[in-house]
């Protein structure tokens, strides 16, 4: 996927101007927050899940070699297939590969981020293959040919008004071609038109929430089901997942579960929670012939041991960008590469260069929300800000900000002209404010002033007072 | 008791009226109340621009100025936040200063939980007529837990009725420098803040935090709202015969 997270500002100011997104974004604080406050408070222990969650996380990158190697040996010994993937071109020649053994043509997709981020779609098609998105969201976008805005919810940005006129655009083509407008009309003729796409495909893949190690097993959560039809009825089911996803026994997924599905949705479990544990037995109904799971890298493992290692801790709910006040505003698609957000803030810059993707650990107030709510405990900000420390030690920070800081500190630390300034500056605003309180404009102010006034000092600064007044010092 | 006060560089710039209320509550809780000359800032413009080295630099000018008080009060629970949890994280691997750092860190505190969990205060002496509604700024809330303590002793002021504002707990856009870095975001959280103040019904948005006032009477006035922005400590001190923020003299 192209990024445009270098255009962060240009993306931003057009999405503050749509006014269709906004009016998405005010729906989604309202609903995701509220339902995660409400599932939290309803379960007593769920502060010390949070603590639990994070602990077994931790645990579990500590000794990620190991237990990667003990999940491939679990697979195998249920005749299932384990490919490594150093990078996102080599997981997209990786299932390319296995589509092409078994002849594919159509292949269904459950709802999987890494997919995006390895940009897979574009992949296949390329090489001549169908790949149809079966979640609701991702067929929507994938109709669109647009890209997920949010982790979990991929069409939050759009309206059911958009929906109806995507369908009636694309749908005629299966003689459906009544226009419509409820929201249950929309998803039964999706499911109409997806239920033979199932019907079709040869290889269906899925993400994987949790790869469970001491039984081989990849986990996902959906509320729609169409995850289970995608790995069930093709020949092939591929699990794409990363290697930071691992939980080394069933209750420890299961803790994980608690913790996730409270978090991204507020509900106490997913409508559906499906184990996949290797390719059908001879005495099992139905299931695929071949299961295969692609573990990918791409960056994760050079975060071990670096001060961004509790990044990969994240079981990716979105609660920090239901609650962050910049995507809140924004939008993700404003973030310009997978994954936005404060996650993809920390994210993106390991994966995409923080050359790219400077802008996204800077636009953020480090108001604290995002790692507030993370039910692994990830401390965002102290990562975004990381971020910025790297940019500043490689002169890649803004000239206005280095300057900046550089005059300021050089103030800051000598504390007699420091005072003489801010005694000229309290001073100087004062007369320019000409009595009335305020600036509505002031020069290298005009970020501040554009949309707000400035209020004015009142003429002398503290210490000058506490001075005049004999105060002790 | 010798407190020092870290009137931090908005309040002295800005707002001087903060610290002056600040210090008469501290004296009216029986403190001895010192300002040490030479502070400045203290140093989250370097830090939260990715400047490690001269927020260092700065943490350990500051710690020297301070750490031979009993307590550091500071009325902002942003700057309360960068002495009490960041210069031990700063300083974490110098091993002269850690230790200077945690010493000071363990005795800092922001104005209004140093009245209430420390001094033990739960009433004062003021009064003030109107419908008040409280932000609850970042850091303060989510680094130093400050949310129950500016409530109690706001319900103690004679006159005054408090009206809880809606997503109170949600950041203004402020940021420090972000609001000069993204001033579109900026400007849509503060007009998302300033709409919620106005529905709040209250006529005074009262806040612990200089950054964040800066920034909602800005808006407010902008807006062309009447409603008056004032620091906690000017309504707590009970000295609220200077104009509001923005207002004029």
């Amino acid at each position: 996927m192209q990024t445009t997270s270098i255009h962060f500002k240009a993306n931003a100011r057009r999405a503050l101007a749509d006014e269709s997104l906004q009016r998405s974004l005010t729906r989604m604080r309202v609903g995701f927050q509220h339902k995660r406050a409400a599932a939290a408070a309803k379960l007593p222990e769920f502060e010390t899940l949070r603590d639990e969650a994070r602990d077994l996380k931790d645990h579990v990158l500590e000794h990620l070699d190991f237990y990667l190697e003990a999940f491939e040996a679990k697979v195998k010994e249920q005749g299932g297939h384990v490919h490594w993937a150093r990078d996102a071109a080599e997981a997209r020649q990786i299932i390319l590969d296995i589509c092409q053994a078994v002849n594919a043509r159509t292949v269904t997709k459950g709802k999987s981020m890494i997919s995006e981020e390895i940009g897979l779609n574009e992949h296949l098609q390329a090489h001549g293959l169908t790949p149809i998105e079966t979640d609701l969201g991702e067929y929507i976008i994938q109709l669109r040919q647009e890209h997920p805005s949010h982790i979990i919810a991929p069409a939050l940005h759009l309206h059911k008004e958009d929906v109806a006129e995507t369908f009636h655009q694309h749908h005629a083509q299966y003689g459906l071609t009544r226009k419509l407008s409820q929201a249950p009309e929309l998803l039964s003729e999706a499911r109409q038109v997806l239920r033979s796409q199932f019907l079709a495909a040869d290889v269906g893949i899925t993400g994987a929430n949790f790869c469970v190690v001491e039984t081989g097993s990849t986990v996902i959560v959906t509320n729609e089901g169409n995850g289970d039809l995608t790995q069930t009825l093709p020949k092939v089911h591929i699990a794409l997942t990363s290697i930071d996803k691992l939980a080394p026994t069933l209750d420890d997924v299961t803790l994980l579960l608690r913790v996730l599905v409270r978090s991204a949705t507020g509900q106490e479990a997913s409508v559906y929670t499906t184990f996949s544990s290797g390719p059908r037995r001879a005495d099992d109904l139905d299931g695929p012939e071949q299961f295969h799971v692609v573990l990918l890298d791409n960056g994760r493992s050079a975060m071990l041991g670096t001060e961004f290692q509790d990044m990969l801790r994240c079981i990716r709910c979105g609660a920090c960008m239901n609650h962050c006040p910049v995507y809140g505003a924004v939008g993700g698609h404003a973030y310009g590469w997978v994954y936005p957000g404060p996650m993809g803030a920390v994210l993106t810059p390991q994966m995409t260069g923080i050359e790219q993707a400077g802008h996204l650990p800077n636009a953020s107030t480090f108001c604290g929300r995002c790692e507030a709510v993370c039910p692994v405990r990830i401390p965002l900000p102290k990562l975004m800000r990381h971020w910025r420390e790297h940019e500043f030690q490689r002169h890649l920070s803004p000239r206005s900000v280095r300057y900046g800081v550089r005059a300021w500190a050089f103030a800051v630390r000598r504390p007699a002209l420091y005072q003489r300034l801010s005694g000229l500056g309290a001073w100087l605003l004062k007369r320019l404010a000409r009595g009335r309180g305020r600036l509505s404009r002031l020069p290298l102010a005009g970020g501040w002033t554009a949309g707000r006034d400035l209020p004015a000092p009142s003429g002398q600064t503290f210490q000058q007072q506490w001075r005049q007044r004999g105060g002790h010092r | 008791m010798r407190v020092a006060l870290l009137v931090t560089c908005l309040v002295d710039l800005f707002r001087p009226s903060v610290g002056f209320a600040a210090v008469k509550l501290l004296q009216q809780a029986g403190c001895q109340v010192e300002v040490p000359e030479a502070q400045t800032c203290c140093g989250q413009p370097a830090y939260n621009s990715g400047d490690r080295a001269t927020a260092q630099a700065i943490a350990r000018q500051v710690i020297p100025q301070f750490e031979a008080y009993d307590y550091i009060v500071v009325p902002s629970g942003s700057c309360g936040g960068m002495l009490s949890h960041h210069y031990p994280a700063l300083l974490a691997d110098d091993p002269e200063w850690r230790p200077r750092a945690e010493h000071l860190a363990e005795r800092t505190y922001e104005l209004v939980s140093f009245l209430t969990d420390v001094l033990g205060v739960t009433q004062v002496a003021a009064e003030f007529s109107g419908a008040v509604t409280y932000h609850d700024a970042c850091s303060g809330l989510r680094e130093l837990g400050i949310q129950h303590q500016p409530r109690l002793l706001l319900n103690s002021v004679t006159g005054l009725e408090l009206k809880e504002l809606p997503d109170s707990d949600v950041c203004c856009g402020f940021g420090g420098t972000f609001c000069v870095k993204y001033p579109d975001i900026s400007n849509r959280m503060v007009t998302d803040k300033a709409e919620q103040i106005i529905a709040s019904g209250a006529d005074t948005v009262l806040a612990g935090d200089m950054g964040c006032l800066l920034n909602m009477a800005g808006k407010l006035k902008r807006l062309g709202s009447p409603i008056q922005a004032r620091h906690i400590a000017e309504v707590l001190a009970n000295q609220t015969q200077t104009p509001a923020i923005g207002e004029p003299d």
